[in-house]
């Protein structure tokens, strides 16, 4: 068999239990689809007690949806060889044949799946239940920005993965760590730029910066207040999503490489 | 029955123990302290943040702001010791795989995740303290520790806390049932105390019908007690939509909505224990 076909074989043996297990239980997707809708009602009705134009809550409504994607990345990407290390199953991975990028990108698809139908609902229940409007003047800009700020953070997901593989704890923590503060400067319930022009610039490292920033200029035009052009915000998340799928490879092996030479990469519960 | 209590007692104290050795022993003191901080108080830098883009400033509507940022402050409690009481159950079972051997334990295992509160409770007690001295000393939140009430303050904290821990021993025995992705339950029972206890808005700012299930929800009037207690030069009544009660109706309120969430609570935690064992999900393990 050649590597292509094993390699693709891996990406959809991996991405599979992702999408079946999200589906095994009907009534859990009740419980992600409505349940973090009431967190963003919350920031919605904050706006609506401070007065606050109407906008803002548009921006509550894709940011919340967003926060799906940023979660995802933290705690079934970055976390999971972490957590395939503590289950027992780290070690299997390692004696298969197939290259563990094409396991890391089918835990990325598998998840992308699961999340899109918390973050699709989001969105659409959002608009009929608190009446957000939105232009979607630029429908196919807008799919493009959405996939670069998926692959750019995917790939971020991917790097943190290979880091994360011979960490303890600490990892758990670390990924607890990067939800609020990245929420903050990642402008997820307000434009970036309101931060100030270089906070926004620096937390552009993290691709929901300007994925979110892109996303908010073609949905509400003028008044989503941009950082950049949106032309340069997809260019910088492509060089971004180049940058962390090639550094996360060169990561992987090295982790791996150090892991063995240490005796680390089965050692649970540290 | 003085053997019994005893025993409980014991119960509680050990796994506060060890609940409190899970949480710190991965790393320095220092590190641990600033991880255990850092979450919470960002949560608070979002808000003041959209307070301040909308409004131009705290001292454009100090009132408004200083209800805010106190029922966040201490919202931080469901967040954090509800949150981490229901993941309890996950992290015994998948991730240490020890809920079997303290399950069988000669022990109460409620008592068990009660006394596994308490650790969590100690942590974010230091955020809440660290977020409101914060508050006071540099966003100037107004808060007179001279002019506290201080026994209607710890009374409504030891009522509150007692809440916060017997939903998330409620939502622990729902993990019984659920997978280890599934957190979007436990998420989004903190996501409805959020938006209908008026943390971080007046309740009025809520259609009618939620209003009404604010009023029935307990940290409703925790939050509203500790706020007046807190600072009571400040005119909460005037905003927050429970102006018509005073201070002891609003603990009554609290001590009556508590007792029947304890109700709600072994209910719930019996019947998903039962279920457990009954379907065989006590040691169930989600390796996807």
């Amino acid at each position: 068999m050649s590597d292509l076909v094993l390699n693709l074989r891996a990406i959809k043996g991996r991405a599979y239990p992702r999408a079946v297990g999200g589906l095994r239980e009907p009534s859990w997707m009740f419980f992600d689809i409505f349940l973090p809708l009431l967190g963003i009602a919350a920031f919605i009705y904050y706006y609506r007690s401070l007065g606050a134009p109407e906008v803002y809550e548009g921006y509550v409504v894709i940011g919340g949806a967003m926060t799906a994607y940023w979660l995802n990345v933290l705690w079934s990407m970055a976390t999971q060889f972490y957590w395939e290390k503590e289950t027992g199953n780290l070690e299997l991975y390692m004696m298969a044949p197939m290259s563990k990028m094409s396991v890391l990108a089918g835990m990325a698809l598998g998840g992308m799946f699961l999340t899109s139908v918390r973050a699709i609902s989001t969105i659409v229940l959002g608009i009929f239940i608190f009446d957000v409007r939105m232009s979607f003047s630029s429908p196919w800009l807008l799919v493009l920005a959405f996939l670069l700020t998926l692959l750019a953070l995917y790939g971020l997901g991917m790097l943190f993965s290979s880091l994360y593989m011979l960490w303890g704890r600490g990892a758990w923590h670390l990924s607890n760590l990067m939800q609020e503060p990245i929420y903050l400067v990642s402008g997820f319930y307000f434009p970036v730029r309101e931060l100030g022009f270089y906070v926004g610039i620096a937390a552009s490292i993290i691709p929901m910066t300007l994925g979110l920033d892109s996303m908010r200029q073609l949905l509400f035009g003028d008044e989503a207040n941009g950082l950049l052009p949106v032309w340069a915000e997809l260019a910088v998340l492509t060089m971004l999503a180049v940058a962390f799928i090639t550094a996360a490879r060169y990561a992987l092996r090295y982790m791996e490489f150090l892991g063995k030479r240490e005796g680390r990469l089965v050692l649970r519960w540290q | 029955m003085a053997v019994r209590l005893w025993r409980d007692l014991r119960t509680i104290k050990w796994s506060a123990w060890l609940g409190w050795q899970m949480e710190s022993n991965w790393t320095n003191p220092f590190l641990f302290l600033l991880y255990s901080i850092i979450k919470p108080i960002f949560a608070t830098f979002i808000l003041v943040f959209m307070f301040v883009i909308i409004t131009g400033g705290v001292e454009q509507d100090p009132t408004l702001f200083s209800y805010m940022f106190i029922g966040n402050a201490f919202y931080m409690f469901v967040a954090q010791v509800m949150f981490g009481v229901a993941y309890i159950v996950q992290e015994d079972r998948e991730r240490f795989k020890t809920l079997k051997q303290v399950y069988i334990a000669p022990m109460s295992f409620y008592l068990y995740i009660v006394g596994r509160a308490l650790s969590k409770m100690a942590i974010t007690a230091l955020a809440v303290v660290i977020t409101l001295v914060f508050g006071i000393v540099v966003l100037g939140v107004d808060v007179d520790m001279l002019k506290v009430d201080w026994p209607l303050f710890i009374s409504a904290m030891v009522i509150g806390l007692m809440c916060i821990t017997m939903i998330g021993v409620a939502l622990s025995g729902i993990t019984f049932l659920t997978a280890r992705h599934s957190s979007g339950i436990n998420e989004g029972i903190a996501g409805l105390f959020y938006l209908f206890c008026g943390v971080v808005y007046p309740l009025s700012v809520l259609p009618s019908w939620g209003q009404t299930i604010g009023m029935a929800l307990p940290i409703t009037y925790w939050l509203e007690l500790l706020r007046r207690t807190l600072a009571p030069l400040m005119d909460f009544e005037g905003i927050s939509g429970l102006e018509e009660f005073t201070d002891i109706e609003i603990l009554m309120f609290l001590a009556i909505t508590t007792a029947m969430f304890y109700a709600v609570s072994l209910a719930i935690f019996g019947y998903a224990d039962h279920l457990a064992r009954k379907k065989g999900k006590l040691d169930m393990n989600s390796t996807y």
